[in-house]
């Protein structure tokens, strides 16, 4: 299987502190990856640094086998189909949930789709991340878990290639939960890789096909869920006893 | 943003600036209508709104607090002057006393061209987006932003206003410019050209109101507010804000520099003090007061504020220093977001509540 996103021997240091120590990652295309690991485990410098966000001391991150990202602008990052949700919602406060997706969907200052084709896009994606029935409706009225899934139409819209979602369900209802478990199992395809930052184990073992546990901006274990739940360097890291 | 059809304060607003703009350009041609001397108020107070409009567009959607908006409104108004200028000696042959004083009996070399009018309009929006797009290039390409951004706006309008106090420059050094006779061909301060200038601002506010509205609603005013909102996000999404920030900043400069065009030949003189830090501060306050994020707002800002301050620099000059001070504290504690909260608690009050308010049992 082809290699979606590879992060070659990346090290990313605030001042004296090293966030991300040497640490190497390959994601497959049809692949949905979780990464855990205890707060400060650089999981979301990781994202940063796919992103264009932080920028790494050394190392590279390839993107679909050819393109190396590492000093590429965010903009150009996202439009080469590397798309990443946010910790904390973040949506625009002034738009509604229609135009939210038309941003994601469109994806640059450039238009890329018809209007014709955008008007369908929209509705595929409102239909999926099931806001329909609130297209026109300002993002600030939206509940905690319809933002959160709004930021993920936003990211989707644009069908990108590889998808990284940081804590999609930080701060949801068992109910909403469910259902963005649905969401992610139905956004899985062929030829697009997840990436998953999330700290509910639950839902990371329902939806990941392996987890990457970190620990101190390094990899302490690859494998799947099941065995990373037996082993006894992530128990005592982070998962507990 | 609603539709623009549907926007009914949007429209009333758009309607009163026609009005008005009608009501100015029936009274420049007969003696019955409004006076040249009020005429002229509305004129200036028309520029300022412009003025204000531009800073809304990059502060108040954007996010971008700019300190030295001063700077291209300057710009436009030097330029015009050196028009004026240009175009009276052409009529009369005699220098420009400032530069009688310097012993120059000729124009310098680079005036040449300015008796034209659209040349000069040129040049003013060639120089106003040469340094609004260098310099906006610099600061957003290296992601300089909120305070440090508006801190340096202020010092560069500060710099702007030292150089133009050399008077080794040829643009009148700290007397300014001015003894304009000839505008468009006409004479200066003929009541009808007087009135027929105020006029011509008027027209202007509101073909700048109703750009900026379509401009806004626009898919580039949904980029707009999107970037105010989170940048990140967007650029994140794709989108190149650099281009998308460095094309609001120059357009709101090029507004500032046609306020400036506007309230020159109104008030009949340009001097330095026009790019003291004082004025481009002044900008930032009509559009708190106002209400910034709404074009209204910035309209009504600039009015307001300025309309206080022609009546009181008539009546108590001392006054008006602590006015505007107890203007900008008394909004920040009442309406945060300006005046415009004024109309949205209406708005958002139903008929009912009053009512029922009124019915309720008083608190023993």
């Amino acid at each position: 299987m082809a290699v979606a996103l590879l992060v070659d021997n990346i090290t990313v240091e605030f001042g004296s502190f090293r966030a991300i120590d040497a640490l190497s990652l390959a994601v497959d295309f049809g692949e949905v990856r979780a990464v855990i690991g205890p707060n400060g485990a650089g999981k979301t410098t990781l994202l940063d640094v796919v992103s264009g966000i932080a920028h790494p001391k050394q190392g590279r991150v390839i993107f679909d086998d050819a393109t190396d990202v590492t000093r590429s602008s965010e903009s150009d990052i996202a439009r080469a189909g590397i798309r990443r949700k946010f910790q904390k919602p973040s949506i625009f406060e002034g738009l509604n949930v229609y135009q939210h997706i038309a941003i994601g969907a469109q994806g640059g200052l450039r238009r890329s789709l018809s209007p014709g084709e955008l008007a369908t896009r929209i509705e595929e994606v409102l239909e999926a991340i099931g806001l329909h029935d609130l297209a026109q409706r300002s993002a600030s009225e939206l509940g905690h878990g319809q933002k959160q899934w709004l930021e993920i139409g936003m990211v989707l819209a644009s069908n990108p290639k590889v998808l990284m979602l940081d804590e999609p369900v930080a701060g949801l209802t068992d109910d909403e939960t469910e259902r963005t478990v649905a969401l992610v199992r139905k956004l899985k395809r062929a030829d697009r890789a997840i990436v998953i930052v999330e700290h509910d184990m639950d839902f990371v073992e329902k939806v990941a096909d392996r987890v990457t546990v970190l620990h101190e901006g390094r990899t302490l274990f690859e494998g799947s869920m099941a065995h990373a739940r037996a082993d006894e360097r992530v128990i005592d890291v982070y998962l507990g006893r | 943003m609603k539709p623009l059809g549907s926007d009914k304060p949007f429209l009333c607003l758009l309607l009163i600036v026609l009005a008005v703009a009608v009501l100015l350009a029936g009274s420049s041609f007969s003696s019955a209508g409004l006076s040249p001397y009020l005429a002229n108020a509305i004129g200036q107070l028309a520029a300022f709104a412009v003025l204000a409009i531009s800073l809304d567009l990059i502060w108040g959607y954007l996010g971008i607090l700019s300190l030295g908006h001063g700077l291209f409104f300057g710009i436009g108004g030097y330029v015009m002057a050196m028009y004026l200028l240009k175009h009276s000696y052409e009529a009369t042959g005699r220098a420009p006393d400032f530069m009688q004083f310097m012993g120059w009996t000729e124009l310098p070399f680079y005036w040449a061209g300015f008796g034209f009018f659209p040349y000069a309009l040129l040049v003013a929006a060639v120089v106003t987006l040469l340094i609004s797009g260098v310099f906006g290039y610099v600061s957003f390409r290296s992601r300089v932003g909120g305070v440090y951004f508006a801190i340096i706006t202020q010092a560069l309008v500060y710099v702007a206003m030292l150089l133009m106090y050399r008077n080794d420059t040829g643009f009148g050094g700290n007397n300014g410019m001015t003894g304009f006779t000839v505008v468009f061909g006409w004479p200066v301060g003929a009541p009808g050209v007087v009135i027929g200038m105020a006029a011509l601002s008027v027209v202007v506010l509101g073909l700048t109101l109703l750009g900026c509205r379509l401009l806004l609603a626009s898919r580039f005013g949904v980029m707009i507010v999107a970037a105010g909102d989170d940048e990140v996000r967007l650029r994140t999404l794709g989108y190149d804000t650099l281009r998308l920030k460095l094309a609001v900043w120059c357009l709101s400069a090029l507004i500032a520099a046609v306020a400036g065009m506007l309230y020159v030949p109104q008030v009949g003189i340009i001097n330095p003090r026009l790019l003291a830090p004082e004025l481009s501060l002044e900008i930032a306050v009509w559009v708190a007061i106002g209400g910034r994020g709404n074009l209204i707002g910035a309209v009504i800002g600039a009015v307001l504020v300025n309309a206080i301050k022609f009546w009181l620099s008539a009546a108590a000059p001392e006054l008006w220093p602590f006015i505007l001070s107890g203007l900008i504290v008394l909004i920040v504690l009442v309406f945060p977001n300006g005046l415009i909260d004024l109309a949205k608690m209406k708005l958002v009050r139903p008929m009912g509540v009053k009512r029922i308010a009124a019915e309720a049992p008083e608190l023993p």
